[in-house]
């Protein structure tokens, strides 16, 4: 151990004991205002600005009288605030020669929702679960056409169906429409169902099978328990759906079934009297309430029924 | 001998892909029978069609002495369990039990009375009230067995039943499954890829490939006299030693001659006269070669040890002979090491012979 | 045994009764109305149906009366700039609030839900709100100008040259959100071993989302880019509400001219037509996305 090499090997180990003793240790620090974060979180404010500065405007110009409107700037938060807008625009605001307000047109809206939501999913998670587990001959035929058709603009098929409807006398009312919203809302909701009953195991449907079970009983008994997760997708996807439809509403009603965004519309863009921003925002939120309140309790549900339409097939 | 499920000439096509082709299959009352086979060689398909599950395109299926061919499932006198346990999620164990009777319109008390039956021959009395998400995976395919066993039918179909069980459960439940058999005495179809299921169960084995059936026999035959090259490959791991080469003569005997080393075939049992100059295949199974123990009998050859892969009970050593790797199975206290020369002793007697070209026993 | 009871066979109109019976109002509605309705529209688009439908065939006139039509041009038009720059901003956009979000920040469910929201609203809560916010009075012009800067012209809903910008700006807000998360998705489905291989290879993170995770998620962009598209194509409810398709023509599109020949004009000819051209639309966007999607697949 004496020459003078190994020696040199010593000390150039007991250098780098050293270091190790006095070198990182423990937890990497981290920095919370990094350059990296600053720009993430930056950039994410600022589009969260821009998502939430129009429902701002909107609250506080509903919260506002006139006279304050027409003095300051929509953003400002309102000095006085006043209700009276909301209850203008719920029970007394003007579409042409009525004056009722938007209660006639929610509770419209609520007679179509209702019934088409129920409707729609009743007979599509039929088709999703008759193509998923009791395929016939053409019955993928049939499908692949409903898909297609998703996609064809409604606007092609909006005159035949009036004249199917008006044949049948039910144009213009409210089973009118309803029928429509489930023809409409076939396409996504059957995939929706049929992708979901395709996941579930097969062995569970042959075993109900041997269990002597049959269509409507492997239905209601074995399928349907099991997928409430999916109703409740398919709930929101066509309340949201069907409350803010405009263009069937307008197309397949008359005026006194008008659902609510037909009313809304008319409220705000009347070209007769003064404009009453404040009414007319008050009148937005309400309308927008519903499926507001939809998406906020639903959370993920939500995300995953607008998802479904990327599912494929 | 009375035939409980005969198959006749059953073929099915799903389009232009034929799935069985012409498959006869007579299976007697309270028998054991196995499928086996690699995933795809329509074992399961089979299974399936016996249950009514998948509709057939030819042939003919009785259950008892009944033409069940366009019955429904539930009507065939069959019960069923599936790999993958299918338990109603959203039920409980007496009402999964308890289903099928339900939708018979069997009178309650009828249903209670099978219920606890199947309960305490299965010993699932304490899970009755819970969901299958609350069970094991040993005590959820335990119900599924229960749920065929209410039906208090002649027939029982399990489609693979063990493969989702882990190791253990695996050789657990099987011994319970032969139990409950050698108690019930029904007639069991059982299918499945492991071979040690199917060798530890089955009265017969029914080995496929390709929608046909292989071999048909019993455990030890299917074992030691495999009729073709792919029943011999198929059963026994690690799998049997394949040499190619083509008979010929030696000191007035016939050998099979593989690559300049000669396996004396005087003691081994051929069915017809062996041709010189045939092409062949000789298997030998890694029990039936012996390593340094000089035997009267076996034909003998120098080999070298490469690997040797210890497994407790025994000992697996991997040789190269004429060229071609060898596996043999000594008992697991001879160890020995990398490059040690040892002598092989092969016992011709239990040895398998097959033609090269058709790939049939000789 | 042979000749024992043998069950009858089922005829084959009758197996699987119930599902057959089950699925006629799917039947129904894709031979009736998808199909049969579609096939009506473009008959009837080549005959002079003005008040009722006649099937009196006049050939491609009402084509040729469309195409000079100056409304018609203008709604194509506008229909082009709002949806290239619409596939454009929503797919970028969306891309990087997704990958953003992806960095494992705090708060990721508010910021989902702050992002989201809009779309739960329909198009005419947006136009509506668009429409007060860019209101030149009140909105964002008059509030820049009484900051100091008093020649600010930002009017885009009264100004013709660019009111189909003031339309963008709302589409945009109602649909990145629907984009963002889908894209989060995608980015979600991705081998977190990928991360992995890139950190430890030293690949920058911004050439790993470019070079390897972007090409990866090539068939949720493809989903993304048909969602958005047909939704463009239907673009009617925002322009209604936000302008009633003015000032003037200048922020017409097509399906408001389809609604508004079919129902107002009277003239049905004309809607016809037009919603015709809107299925021609919608095939040259869809038919080359099935064929690469499904036709490609029966080739590998």
């Amino acid at each position: 151990m004496a020459n003078p090499g190994s020696l040199a090997i010593t000390v150039a180990g007991a250098d780098a004991v050293r270091d190790e003793l006095s070198g990182p240790r423990g937890r990497r620090p981290q920095r919370s205002f990094s350059g990296r974060n600053i720009m993430i979180y930056g950039t994410l404010l600022i589009a969260a600005l821009y998502y939430l500065l129009p429902l701002y405007v909107m609250v506080v110009t509903s919260l506002k009288g006139m006279p304050e409107i027409r003095l300051g700037n929509i953003f400002s938060p309102p000095v006085e605030i006043t209700f009276e807008p909301w209850a203008k625009a719920w029970a007394s605001a003007c579409t042409g020669l009525n004056c009722d307000g938007l209660s006639r047109g929610f509770w419209n809206s609520v007679r179509i929702t209702i019934p088409s939501t129920v409707i729609s999913i009743a007979i599509a998670s039929i088709n999703g679960y008759a193509l998923a587990n009791w395929r016939f001959k053409g019955s993928e035929v049939f499908f692949t056409i409903l898909i297609v058709g998703a996609f064809i603009p409604y606007q092609v098929m909006i005159y035949p169906i009036v004249i199917v409807l008006r044949e049948m006398g039910i144009y213009g009312t409210l089973t009118g429409l309803v029928i429509v919203h489930t023809i409409f809302g076939m396409p996504i909701l059957t995939l929706l169902f049929r992708n979901y009953f395709v996941s579930l195991p097969e062995e569970l449907f042959k075993a109900a099978r041997i269990d002597g079970a049959g269509f409507w009983t492997i239905y209601l008994k074995i399928m349907l328990p099991m997928s409430l997760p999916i109703f409740v997708v398919a709930m929101i996807l066509q309340i949201t759906g069907i409350w803010n439809d405009f263009l069937f509403g307008v197309v397949f009603t008359r005026p006194e079934y008008y659902p609510m965004t037909v009313q809304l519309n008319n409220i705000v863009n009347s070209v007769q009297g003064v404009k009453e921003y404040n009414v007319n925002m008050a009148a937005t939120i309400l309308t927008g309430a519903v499926p507001l309140f939809v998406y906020f309790v639903s959370g993920r549900l939500f995300v995953r029924g607008i998802a479904a339409g990327a599912v494929k097939g | 001998m009375t035939s409980s499920v005969s198959i006749r000439d059953l073929s099915l096509n799903f389009g232009a892909v034929s799935v069985l082709q012409h498959l006869d299959l007579e299976i007697a009352d309270g028998e054991f029978l196995v499928l086996l086979g690699a995933s795809g060689c329509g074992k399961s398909t089979l299974l399936n069609c016996i249950a009514g599950l998948l509709d057939i395109s030819d042939g003919q299926i009785f259950i008892k002495g009944k033409n069940v061919t366009w019955e429904e499932p539930k009507d065939r006198g069959i019960g069923m369990v599936f790999q993958s346990y299918a338990l109603y999620p959203q039920m409980t164990v007496e009402k999964n039990l308890s289903f099928g009777l339900q939708v018979a319109k069997v009178p309650q008390v009828e249903i209670d009375k099978r219920v606890a039956r199947a309960a305490e021959i299965l010993q699932i009395q304490p899970l009755l009230k819970r969901k299958p998400a609350e069970l094991s995976g040993g005590q959820r395919q335990r119900v599924a067995i229960g749920r065929a066993l209410v039906r208090d039918v002649d027939v029982f179909l399990f489609d693979e039943p063990l493969s989702n069980l882990d190791a253990k459960l695996r050789s657990e439940l099987r011994v319970e499954i032969k139990r409950l058999h050698q108690s019930l005495k029904n007639t069991m179809i059982y299918v499945t890829h492991d071979q040690i299921e199917a060798l530890t169960l089955a009265d017969r084995i029914a080995v496929m490939k390709g929608g046909v059936i292989q071999q048909l026999a019993d455990p030890m035959t299917i074992y030691g006299t495999p009729e073709n090259l792919f029943v011999a490959g198929f059963i026994g791991s690690p799998s049997m030693n394949f040499f190619r080469g083509s008979i010929g003569r030696k000191d007035g005997r016939p050998v099979v001659d593989v690559g300049g080393v000669a396996f004396d075939l005087s003691r081994y049992p051929s069915r017809a006269p062996l041709k010189d100059g045939q092409a062949v295949v000789l298997g030998v199974r890694p029990e039936h070669i012996r390593v340094d123990e000089p035997v009267e009998g076996l034909v003998s050859h120098p080999a070298t040890v490469e690997i040797e892969e210890p497994m407790g009970a025994d000992n697996l050593l991997w040789l190269k002979l004429a060229g071609q790797p060898i596996s043999v199975r000594i008992a697991g206290q001879r160890r020995y090491a990398p490059n040690t020369p040892v002598t092989l002793g092969f016992d011709m007697a239990s040895a398998s012979l097959f033609d090269a070209g058709t790939e049939n026993r000789l | 045994m042979t000749g024992q009871t043998i069950a009858r066979r089922p005829n084959q109109l009758f197996r699987n009764l119930n599902a057959k019976i089950a699925s006629i109002p799917m039947i129904l509605t894709a031979v009736v109305i998808f199909l049969g309705g579609t096939l009506w529209t473009v008959v009837y688009s080549f005959t002079n149906s003005k008040l009722l439908p006649r099937l009196s065939f006049v050939g491609f006139d009402q084509y040729e009366r469309l195409w000079a039509a100056t409304r018609w041009t203008v709604s194509i038009t506008n229909l082009a700039i709002y949806g290239v720059l619409t596939l454009i901003f929503s797919l970028v956009i969306g891309f990087v609030l997704a990958a953003l979000m992806d960095q494992k920040i705090r708060f990721e469910n508010t910021f989902r839900t702050i992002f989201l929201y809009p779309f739960a609203l329909s198009f005419i809560v947006t136009g509506l709100v668009w429409q007060w916010v860019l209101n030149p009075e009140f909105g964002i012009q008059s509030v820049v100008r009484s900051l100091g800067w008093t020649s600010f012209t930002f009017d885009p809903l009264y100004n013709a040259d660019i009111v189909i910008y003031g339309i963008l700006i709302a589409g945009l807000w109602q649909g990145t959100g629907l984009v963002m998360c889908l894209m989060l998705a995608g980015l979600r489905g991705i081998d977190g071993e990928i991360w992995k291989a890139a950190r430890v290879d030293g690949i920058p993170t911004w050439k790993t989302y470019l070079f390897i995770v972007i090409p990866m998620m090539r068939a949720v962009f493809v989903t993304t880019l048909v969602i958005i598209a047909s939704g463009i194509v239907r673009v009617y409810d925002l322009v209604v509400a936000q302008t009633s398709g003015g000032p003037g023509i200048a922020s017409e599109v097509p399906a408001k001219y389809v609604y508004d020949y079919m129902f107002q004009a009277q003239n049905l000819g004309q809607g016809f037509a037009a919603s015709t051209m809107m299925l021609v639309t919608v095939a040259i966007i869809i038919v080359p996305w099935a064929y690469l999607e499904f036709g490609g697949k029966k080739r590998g």
